[in-house]
């Protein structure tokens, strides 16, 4: 990536690239633009059985290439890089490859969800994206445009690219590459958050809320980038970290450059202050795309969090972290607050995902090995939980779609019990109770935040879980002690796509609760490489 | 002229750009001033480069272009969507979806 080392033509080699590093990559990128060329040739009635077979092979492909390499005698490395003293665009480390997997593992669960067409005929996603919206409110009766049972089968090719996407924010190893991918991984979950068959409305509006958010942040993040450079004279991770450790330069350059760049990344890790996107668009969006955003996006976004603060920032660490302490409080307190007053099932999930992310920004200020591990491991679990958590939200229907009213779930055990005990062990693991992964992810977060002597911040955090607490277990009360309304909704009973996503994800919810030491130990692996 | 006139003036941009997001109404101009954003940074990149003595802020500049290029076919094309449904591109009519 050093595409003009300070002058003379020379410098310009051919980079050489570990292509067994970055195999997985290739394969969801390659597939994604395949993808999108059997969308122009496909007859439309062959593109869906085409695009489904074609997705799920290259996630699973590029899982087995993972395996491989990690199985293999794999070295942590930085790849593409122009020369060998430099390092490369992508650091292929450890965390990496962690996250790496669990995205890959996730992203094929959200393509499950996003494929089935069990559940409301034809699948979750408008055959037409510029189609109007019904009735004002979104509670429409659908056109007969809306019903026709044809798919909007773009929505693979952009999962791939945003799941690629992902893939290289976590692993950049420059700020450039970093906000290449963001971008990479941004635009295609714009377009599929506007993508939903029912409730046209809402979903266009989440759409726009989410394309000129995430845009202004992501101006903001170059901004950053753009100060840094001219702080350290180079958008590299590691040079950005030698920079800093001298004094001679502007500090105000250094952490005007940090903060912006925070801004970017914290938007989209839907932290604190600048989580008001979050709520509208989990809710406008289809909920499969939620899923995938939900659990995805997230670990994408902290992954990169996480290696700016410790590839970078390490060494600044005693001037930002009393910033960031705030913002993660004022994460966890808007989450855990503004949590309680919601009537909607997706928004108090959001909300539930913002104070999460507050705890996240805990574990990741610890810039400890411990910390790098236990953040790495909540992301693991969080993702699992939460995308198992709106398959299940997507089963209970009523005739204008999915009921996610919160008084549309009173008694539902008395109606579909299977379905309710699901929901209630993915709720109590988001609420972080014994034997649930949600248990250790926050007991490992918090125990490497105490070590590292933010104890007054641990106090809150268990504070707001505490609070959080209530919301899920009033959505458990209502399922189990509250009588059944007589035009209630119904339980879809899934197809197989849908029920796979959701048993993997409660079964790895409750794995991770019992037995998570093998997790762990793949988290706590190693440590970053630039 | 010192190279640091042009980090004011890209700064001054970029707030124009800023200010620029949170009072207009219209979709466009919103995303309008995202574009400005955009280009203010390029500028800082390319008087960085020439401050350092380097190319690298220069190319840089070319990656944000290419980006707020894809930016902007994505960007329309949602707030074609949305004002093919409601007949209007102003950020205060999409409120369907609050608290």
């Amino acid at each position: 990536m050093d595409l003009a080392q300070g002058g003379p033509a020379t410098a310009l080699g051919v980079p050489s690239i570990d292509v067994a590093a970055v195999l997985p990559l290739l394969i969801v990128f390659t597939a994604g633009a395949v993808g999108v060329l059997l969308e122009a040739v496909l007859p439309r009635n062959q593109r869906w059985p085409a695009q489904v077979a074609l997705s799920l092979t290259s996630v699973v492909g590029a899982g087995v290439a993972l395996a491989v390499y990690v199985t293999g005698d794999f070295e942590s490395t930085t790849t593409f890089r122009a020369e060998e003293a430099s390092s490369g665009a992508l650091a292929v480390d450890t965390p990496a490859l962690f996250l790496w997997g669990t995205l890959l593992v996730l992203g094929l669960l959200a393509l499950l969800l996003i494929a089935d067409r069990s559940v409301e005929p034809g699948g979750a996603f408008v055959s037409k994206a510029a189609l109007r919206g019904g009735a004002a409110g979104g509670t429409d009766t659908l056109t007969k445009e809306q019903t026709f049972t044809g798919m909007q089968t773009e929505v693979f090719p952009l999962t791939l690219f945003a799941l690629g996407g992902m893939m290289t924010f976590c692993a950049a190893n420059d700020l450039l590459t970093m906000f290449i991918a963001l971008e990479v991984l941004s635009l295609p979950l714009y377009l599929m958050c506007g993508l939903a068959r029912r409730r046209r409305l809402i979903s266009q509006e989440a759409a726009v809320k989410y394309f000129l958010l995430g845009a202004f942040a992501s101006a903001f993040f170059l901004y950053g980038l753009g100060l840094l450079y001219g702080y350290a004279g180079s958008v590299k991770l590691a040079d950005i970290a030698v920079a800093a450790q001298g004094t001679d330069r502007s500090d105000t350059l250094l952490f005007a450059g940090l903060g912006l760049l925070a801004i970017g990344l914290l938007f989209k890790g839907s932290v604190g202050p600048f989580h008001t996107w979050t709520p509208d668009v989990y809710q406008g969006a289809p909920t499969p795309v939620t899923a995938f955003m939900a659990a995805c996006t997230k670990v994408a976004a902290f992954g990169g969090l996480l290696r700016v603060l410790t590839v970078s920032f390490e060494s600044t660490s005693w001037e930002w972290r009393s910033v960031l302490s705030v913002v993660a409080v004022v994460s966890m307190a808007i989450g855990a607050i503004l949590g309680l007053t919601q009537r909607d099932v997706k928004r108090m999930i959001a909300y539930s995902s913002i104070a999460h992310a507050g705890f996240l920004v805990v574990g990741a200020m610890a810039l400890t090995e411990d910390g790098l591990s236990a953040t790495l491991f909540y992301l693991l679990a969080y993702g699992f939980t939460t995308l198992a958590a709106f398959g299940v939200v997507s089963l209970v229907r009523d005739s204008s779609g999915e009921a996610t009213d919160l008084s549309a779930w009173a008694g539902l055990a008395k109606r579909s019990p299977l379905v309710a005990a699901t929901f209630t062990v993915l709720l109590l693991a988001l609420a972080g109770i014994p034997l649930t992964s949600g248990f250790v992810g926050k007991f490992a977060v918090f125990e490497a935040a105490l070590s590292d002597g933010m104890a007054p911040l641990v106090v809150i955090a268990l504070v707001a879980s505490a609070i959080a607490a209530f919301y899920y277990l009033r959505v458990v009360v209502l399922m189990y002690f509250s009588e059944p309304a007589p035009d209630g909704p119904a339980v879809t009973v899934p197809g197989v796509f849908t029920t796979t996503a959701i048993a993997v994800g409660t079964i790895a919810t409750l794995v991770l609760g019992i037995v998570p030491t093998f997790a762990l130990d793949w988290a706590s692996a190693g440590g970053f490489v630039f | 002229m010192t190279p640091t006139y042009y980090l004011l003036l890209s700064a001054l941009l970029f707030t124009i750009g800023v200010v620029g997001v949170l009072v207009r109404r219209n979709a466009i101009v919103v995303f309008m001033c995202i574009e400005l954003m955009l280009n203010a940074v390029n500028l800082t990149l390319v008087t960085f480069a020439r401050i350092n003595g380097e190319l690298d802020g220069q190319v840089m500049a070319f990656f944000v272009m290419v980006v707020a290029a894809a930016e902007v076919v994505v960007g329309l094309a949602i707030i074609m969507a949305i004002f093919k449904s409601r007949r209007s591109a102003s950020v205060d009519d999409t409120n369907l979806l609050k608290y």
